[in-house]
């Protein structure tokens, strides 16, 4: 797939019909100062899908997913999650698609006031009207899907890097979120932990239906989790398909980060 | 050099503005719900609970010397029995609320410039949002409420430290009893002396809440970004409570034209 058919969405209303659309970014573009960031970006996640953000460090990987949990804002275009337009929402109506995700940080991002289990429970404190015990219960639940079973009152000071991004993903779970987004879930792990994490997130998807947006540069990891990938070059797309197609790009670049694999 | 300063005036004025706006969005939520009634009353706790000690021991601390240099003072006219009421209008009116509002501002300043800030610089703010909580309303305006309600307490908590350490002072002067100590030291002060000295720690409160949240709201550049939003914190509340009291003092002085603030 060349960069110019990624534009597909242009022009399209709104439609909450297209139900099986999770996220669409229609033509956004953002600068912060006098960088361009996200120039003309547009592209379709269907449900259910995998959906893999690739592209070196810098090109916009994480922004776009800031743009679709509503974090940033873009200059010009618009952002929908679920039919609804995220970019042109505030107050309750913002907070209603938010908790349709789940998103883990890089740095898994945990609220290190508080203990690991309060961090999986904070979301079902906030936004459910269960009991204490179900919520520590629900809590335990989620970390225990991610092999923390009996780590609920440890502080996330006194947890390993892999443990803390496993923690994240027990709280971006929490509410059981239509829609994952995941921010380089690899990064800094070494090659067994971050192949966990891709177990637990192509489990979700398997099994849970969650459609999963995933930025990363670990290609063996974008070929396990992703149906769709699109790789991001200078803020522009630079190529969006399945893996195969991509592969078979004659882009320079795309071809050098699709041969990566083994050095992955 | 035109330029230059053009560029900072600017810029400074830019930095007004926000900070003001950010002021104007704390002061306007307070009072719009939903409330997060259970953090605020974590934050009472952890910014004024806590910050008793260091309110109490100071008090003591300020009460000595004063009563001691008040003692020099009243001396020299032969009136050493105005002593405890004296000590007790200064701190009432002016010693105990200023005092308080500079060493909260260190303590909560520092405390709320540096928290903010690293949960900026980790993304533990990104985070909140994006598990669809306003994180405003969630870290800010329940500091801004904590702030607003712990400093009239701590100002009457440093009062009432202030005389005690006055009391210290004047018995190991002279033998004086504690009943009678406070019962001159209550003589001359009315609830007008107290009132609205104690209220105006309110604003220093909230001064202190919402500048320290700002910088640390805005935080970047990492660890030196953290740093830099404490420090700036308890610098720039500083600043504020001294220029703010000067006006307020004028508004008492206005309102209650007897007393004075």
């Amino acid at each position: 797939m060349t960069p110019g058919s990624a534009a597909k969405p242009q022009g399209v209303d709104t439609a909450k019909a297209a139900s099986q659309v999770a996220v669409r970014l229609d033509r956004v573009t953002k600068a912060f100062g006098d960088r361009r960031v996200l120039d003309d970006v547009a592209f379709e996640v269907p449900a259910g899908c995998g959906f893999i953000v690739l592209g070196r460090s810098g090109t916009g990987k994480s922004v776009t997913l800031r743009h679709i949990v509503g974090l940033v804002r873009p200059d010009s275009g618009r952002v929908f999650v679920d039919g609804d337009e995220i970019s042109a929402l505030q107050g309750p109506e913002l907070s209603r698609v938010r908790k349709k995700m789940g998103f883990l940080f890089q740095n898994a991002a945990l609220f290190d006031s508080i203990s690991v289990g309060e961090n999986v429970a904070f979301p079902l404190r906030r936004h459910t009207q269960l009991g204490d015990r179900e919520i520590r219960d629900r809590a335990k639940e989620k970390l225990a899907a991610v092999g923390l079973a009996h780590d609920y009152d440890k502080m996330p000071g006194k947890l390993s890097g892999g443990m803390r991004k496993r923690a994240g993903l027990a709280r971006a779970l929490a509410l059981d979120p239509q829609i994952l987004l995941v921010d380089e879930p690899s990064a800094g792990l070494d090659p067994i932990t971050a192949g966990e994490i891709d177990d637990l997130l192509l489990g979700l998807k398997q099994e849970g239906g969650t459609t999963l947006v995933v930025v990363t540069h670990n290609i063996p990891s974008a070929l396990r989790l992703g149906d769709q990938l699109l790789m991001l070059h200078e803020g522009r797309i630079l190529a969006q398909g399945t893996a195969d197609e991509l592969e078979r790009n004659d882009n320079e670049m795309v071809h050098a980060f699709m041969t990566s694999r083994h050095a992955g | 050099m035109l330029d230059r300063l053009g560029a900072a005036s600017t810029s400074m004025l830019a930095v007004v503005g926000d900070v003001s706006w950010f002021a104007l969005k704390a002061g306007r939520e307070i009072f719009l719900p939903p409330f997060e009634f259970r953090e605020t009353v974590r934050q009472i706790y952890e910014l004024g609970l806590r910050s008793a000690p260091l309110i109490g021991v100071s008090g003591v601390a300020v009460g000595v010397v004063l009563s001691m240099h008040t003692r020099a003072s009243l001396e020299r006219f032969g009136a050493e029995s105005m002593i405890p009421a004296g000590l007790a209008i200064a701190l009432v009116r002016e010693t105990g609320p200023l005092t308080a509002g500079l060493l909260l501002s260190g303590r909560i300043g520092a405390g709320i410039g540096a928290e903010l800030g690293a949960m900026r610089v980790t993304e533990q703010i990104d985070a909140l949002e994006a598990s669809a909580v306003d994180a405003f309303r969630y870290l800010v305006v329940t500091r801004v409420i904590a702030c607003v309600i712990s400093l009239p307490i701590l100002t009457t908590l440093m009062n009432f430290a202030g005389m005690l350490g006055g009391f210290i002072a004047e018995t190991s002067a002279t033998g004086m009893s504690l009943g009678l100590y406070f019962n001159r030291a209550f003589s001359l002060i009315e609830f007008a002396d107290y009132m609205p000295a104690t209220l105006k720690t309110m604003v220093f409160g909230f001064i202190i809440a919402t500048i320290s949240s700002y910088l640390g709201f805005t935080t970047d550049s990492g660890t030196e970004g953290v740093g830099r939003a404490s420090t700036r914190a308890v610098v720039l509340s500083s600043i504020l409570i001294i220029v703010s009291n000067v006006m307020l003092v004028r508004l008492i002085f206005f309102v209650f034209p007897q007393r004075g603030g």
